[in-house]
């Protein structure tokens, strides 16, 4: 098969990898990625299956983004929440969407939960860790709502109840303290929503907003912004600066409108024979 | 039996007696009062320790300290500094001056120069001409005196917006006019708050609660503080320097 571009083979390019190697050794360390450092978490219940997330983006101690999505679009009915390397989470999943667009279009079916699972788990496994992305996935398919993990190294797990992310042992104490078989919708999303907030209050790696997705057989609703518990408050002054404040050397100012006069000189100016 | 194949290389142990416990302090000096203030988080890694964990203390009835880095050396720290100033009481019949205390500082810092306390001090209140003052400290004692510092955290995010809201760093007066040398107390409470706030929204270990300590010189009037929201007097009367503090919550994400 030829690839996509006459210039770069496909796959990840490794041209700079011994280059980076020798900086590294020389003492200078490379950039930091974006993290999210996460909270996320999954939940089967009577009829579908829920995934929830937090929102706080991450780098080193610092709020990279206070409002970032991590639930991510698989198909319209298998969706993925990403913790560890920001960029990992997306590029792996939009990578796993894209493939099982095209696995549905060649079968003529709705592919699977386990399928999107599957692939997600030997693709990491193929890089051996170095794909930073621990993975949530949930959804419904023809034979039922299914609930995996999928770890950075590709090992799964397959449960009624997961939590992934810095935060996955402040939501587990909430599952493992409220969670029962078969709740009915409402039940679960406040359960999804309680866990995720155990993280938000009792985890620094993650902040911010609840973001809640319910899956099931007849549709998939994404309620983005579920919960909203830490609204900025209002500052006491405003930082207005006046007209002036900033210091300038020198002044130029140039008119950057062109007008012409156009004055025909003899015979008609359309005149091209 | 000890493993003796495992004795014939050689073995090393490595104990780390610091850790870094998060949070920010902060001082602003006025001409006749100074705000010392400080988070009240404590975390260790991504963990919460305690949701309130002083870090500003009252010394005297005319400085306060403040305290950032490892809780443990920061706590014992101030211990010592105030049994120090204990016995300078029982000594002198009076309360040590603040640039005195400051020296004294510096000098229990510097006496564990190979052992520091990890430990950013920051240290306000009235001088004895009735100024008000902000001493900053390394952890190894090297200080000066400043109208305003950050430490901690989050000093990195709250210093460059102090420069230019106290000293207007960047900022070109109007024409025929020029900055103040002092702001007034509303002015710099409000300053303290903002800092604060902006801070637990960008830095991870910033939140919880804010503790702000205002000490005024002898004889001065409230200054507008008789309107701040939740303050609270410590000192016992009114013929000296006095001591107020003033509590708010900060976000606990």
């Amino acid at each position: 098969m030829p690839s996509a571009s006459p210039f770069n083979g496909p796959g990840f390019d490794f041209t700079n990898q011994v280059r980076n190697a020798f900086i590294l050794e020389k003492g200078i360390p490379l950039p930091k990625a974006t993290s999210t450092g996460t909270t996320i978490v999954g939940c089967l219940f009577n009829g579908g299956v829920i995934l929830g997330a937090d929102t706080r983006a991450t780098e080193g101690p610092i709020v990279a983004d206070k409002n970032c999505e991590k639930i991510h679009y698989i198909t319209e009915s298998i969706r993925c929440c990403g913790a560890g390397t920001a960029a990992d989470t997306e590029f792996t999943t939009a990578s796993i969407s894209s493939n099982m667009e095209l696995h549905a279009l060649s079968t003529g079916r709705q592919p699977r939960v386990v399928t999107a699972m599957t692939m997600l788990k030997q693709y990491l496994f193929r890089y051996q860790g170095h794909v930073g992305a621990a993975l949530v996935l949930g959804g419904v398919d023809s034979t039922g709502s299914h609930l995996f993990t999928v770890a950075p190294h590709g090992s799964t797990d397959k449960l009624p109840y997961v939590t992934m992310g810095s935060g996955s042992l402040a939501a587990m104490a909430v599952f493992e303290s409220y969670w029962k078989a078969d709740m009915e919708r409402e039940e679960a999303i406040a359960l999804v929503t309680a866990a995720i907030s155990a993280g938000i209050f009792n985890d620094l790696g993650s902040g911010s907003n609840v973001d809640v997705c319910v899956i099931t057989a007849a549709h998939t609703e994404m309620l983005r912004n579920y919960s909203k518990p830490n609204e900025r408050v209002e500052k006491e002054r405003a930082y207005r600066f006046r007209p002036g404040t900033t210091a300038w050397k020198s002044e130029e100012i140039r008119k950057l409108v062109v007008s012409e006069q156009v004055t025909p000189i003899g015979g008609d100016a359309m005149d091209t024979d | 039996m000890p493993d003796m194949a495992a004795l014939a290389h050689p073995q090393q142990r490595q104990f780390n007696p610091y850790s870094e416990n998060g949070g920010t302090i902060l001082a602003i000096a006025g001409a006749d009062f100074s705000v010392i203030a400080g988070d009240t988080r404590q975390s260790e890694g991504y963990s919460i320790q305690t949701r309130y964990a002083p870090k500003v203390f009252r010394l005297t009835d005319r400085a306060v300290l403040a305290v950032n880095g490892f809780a443990a050396d920061g706590n014992m720290f101030v211990k010592k500094v105030k049994q120090r100033l204990e016995w300078y009481r029982h000594a002198h019949a009076k309360d040590m001056p603040l640039r005195a205390i400051a020296r004294l500082i510096q000098t229990m810092l510097y006496a564990r120069r190979f052992f520091p306390y990890y430990v950013y001090n920051i240290l306000g209140g009235i001088e004895e001409d009735g100024t008000g003052a902000v001493y900053s400290f390394d952890p190894v004692g090297s200080y000066e005196r400043e109208a305003c510092r950050a430490a901690g955290a989050a000093s990195s995010l709250v210093q460059p917006f102090l420069d230019n809201q106290i000293y207007f760093k960047n900022q070109r007066p109007a024409a025929g006019t020029s900055h103040p040398a002092h702001l007034p107390l509303p002015t710099v409470l409000s300053i303290v708050i903002d800092s604060f706030t902006s801070a637990t929204e960008r830095h991870i270990e910033v939140g919880d609660g804010l503790e702000m300590y205002v000490v005024l010189a002898k004889g001065r009037t409230l200054q507008g503080l008789e309107g701040i929201r939740g303050m609270q007097e410590l000192t016992a009367t009114e013929d000296g320097e006095r001591v107020f503090i003033v509590r708010r919550d900060l976000k606990r994400d």
